[in-house]
């Protein structure tokens, strides 16, 4: 089988402190009274995975566990302090939905926007755009701003135009428990014929019921570090234990399915 | 790098569209409006200053405009740049595309702009008895300089405006500066060869003198204006594209 995406390794340092938003003046002050503090923060620590054609890997932990930290690693947003990725195919990334779309551009306008920042070419655009309103059910709003449709249709956009293209790697983060149950379905639907069509899917959500319904492997993550990964029936028992309070879930899952012990990323 | 060109082709001229877009809010007063209000300024500052050089020189009117044109596009370009980052931080903190296309895109509209007042200052000129001679041609040269300068000052006021928030009013009152010793209005003549040469330290200055020989005295400059032209360009890129390389993955720290 043909791996299309491999991680291997990666740390990733962040910075974070109260320098956003500042102006030179507050630097220079802060800087000459000795109060200008950057802080780092280790959000991934040592994660290996390999995907394959046709994998879903499902990405579980609690609020920041580093989930997202690493999926802008795999998109290519950040890069690592340590480690590499390989990717062998494009990715579509939909990363935080209705993030990057223009409140007063129209629908159209933004999703020819969107399709290009998703490195569609304009041909491409021009053929999937209807098929892509007819999945987004959006008919009758293509010439309205966008700001004002609800959340729900502003996300039915972004799924549709990030789908319907047949990406090699897409990444969804928390995507699928947007829209009302219809489009839920739908969506699921149309990720199954993806993950079908060969392509290698990474998934982050908080609905366990989701992961386990769709993926073939998963990721544990829990403050940076790979708890877990690859049955996915074992590890999102175990998860939905831990979550529920029983602690010793983390270690059993850690014996069980350690990366270090793991064989799977070998496929089968 | 051709292939980087083609494979981001369609997503800059989205890009210019949306720039477009939203900058003259799809009315069609407002891309009329980009072109009154450096006529409007110019009329003010005719009305101001003729009195205290216009009687001497003449041509003061196209004197005023080109100095007008090249600075209006310079303050244009370099503030609307500025935010090119910072306003697109949503997209580029969830989408891996090159940083410098917002700003690419964001120095369209004001070229254009540029464009259509300079097809006014021609107009002007032949309205005031300018003649017209082959070596207009030559005015290419420094509006490639300018748009160099103004991409590279650009970059580098785009990153500082991600690290500093205050950056605007800083360069507010530089411009100001720049504006008064780019003698816009003025001539520097009454200044002694010394402090004429002075003047050409300023980038600004030195491409609206470019444009005033050619125009104006009907020559062209010599090889050395020619050399500093293009130098004051190349350092504004140089400087703008080892920022945007050095802080490339940082910006997203800070947004």
């Amino acid at each position: 089988m043909r791996s299309v995406l491999k991680v291997s390794d990666v740390t990733i340092r962040y910075k974070y402190g109260d320098f956003r938003d500042i102006g030179l003046k507050e630097w220079t002050l802060r800087h000459l009274t000795h109060r200008y503090h950057v802080e780092h923060f280790l959000a991934v620590k040592n994660v290996s995975f390999e995907l394959f054609e046709g994998d879903m890997l499902g990405i579980i932990g609690s609020n920041g566990a580093g989930k997202s930290t690493l999926l802008k690693a795999v998109t290519g947003v950040m890069v690592p302090t340590s480690g590499t990725i390989e990717r062998n195919g494009r990715i579509s990334a939909l990363l935080e939905l209705a993030s990057g779309f223009d409140g007063e551009l129209t629908v159209k306008e933004n999703a020819y926007l969107r399709g290009a920042m998703l490195g569609y070419t304009k041909k491409f655009m021009n053929e999937a755009y209807d098929q892509i309103i007819d999945f987004a059910e959006l008919k009758d709003f293509e010439e309205r701003p966008f700001k004002q449709l609800s959340s729900g249709m502003q996300s039915r956009l972004a799924f549709s135009i990030a789908s319907l293209v047949k990406p090699e790697i897409l990444i969804l983060d928390e995507v699928l428990s947007v829209g009302d149950g219809a489009f839920q379905e739908k969506s699921a639907a149309k990720m199954m014929e993806i993950i079908k069509s060969g392509a290698v899917t990474i998934l982050v959500s908080h609905s366990i019921e989701q992961i386990e319904g769709l993926c073939t492997k998963v990721l544990w993550l829990n403050h940076g570090e790979a708890v877990a990964l690859g049955d996915t029936k074992g590890i999102c028992e175990l998860y939905q234990s831990f979550l529920s309070g029983n602690m010793e879930a983390l270690q059993e899952a850690s014996n069980r399915f350690g990366p270090a012990k793991e064989s799977l990323t070998q496929g089968e | 790098m051709l292939q980087k060109i083609r494979q981001y082709h369609f997503l800059f001229s989205e890009l210019v569209k949306r720039d477009f877009t939203k900058k003259y809010k799809r009315t069609v007063l407002g891309m009329a409006w980009s072109i009154l209000s450096p006529l409007m300024t110019l009329l003010i500052m005719w009305l101001v200053f003729s009195n205290f050089f216009g009687n001497s020189m003449k041509h003061y009117v196209i004197y005023l405009f080109t100095g007008q044109l090249v600075f209006a596009y310079f303050t244009d370009s370099t503030n609307l740049c500025m935010n090119a980052l910072v306003n697109n931080a949503s997209i580029f903190t969830k989408v891996n595309v090159p940083k410098y296309l917002f700003l690419l895109s964001q120095n369209v509209s004001s070229l254009i702009n540029f464009g259509l007042t300079l097809i006014l200052l021609f107009v002007f000129s032949a309205v005031d008895g300018v003649t017209f001679t082959w070596k207009f041609l030559t005015l290419l040269y420094p509006i490639t300089c300018l748009v160099c300068f103004n991409v590279g000052m650009g970059m580098i006021l785009s990153a500082f405006f991600v690290f500093f928030r205050d950056m605007q009013y800083l360069w507010g009152v530089v411009t100001q500066l720049l504006m008064w010793m780019s003698a816009i209005f003025y001539t520097i003549e009454g200044f002694s060869y010394k402090i004429q040469l002075l003047f050409l330290a300023n980038p600004i200055y030195l491409y609206i003198r470019y444009f005033r020989k050619v125009i104006l005295d009907g020559v062209i400059p010599t090889p050395q204006f020619h050399l500093l032209g293009a130098a004051y360009a190349l350092i504004a890129l140089a400087l703008g594209t080892y920022v945007y390389r050095k802080y490339n993955h940082e910006f997203l720290y800070y947004v």
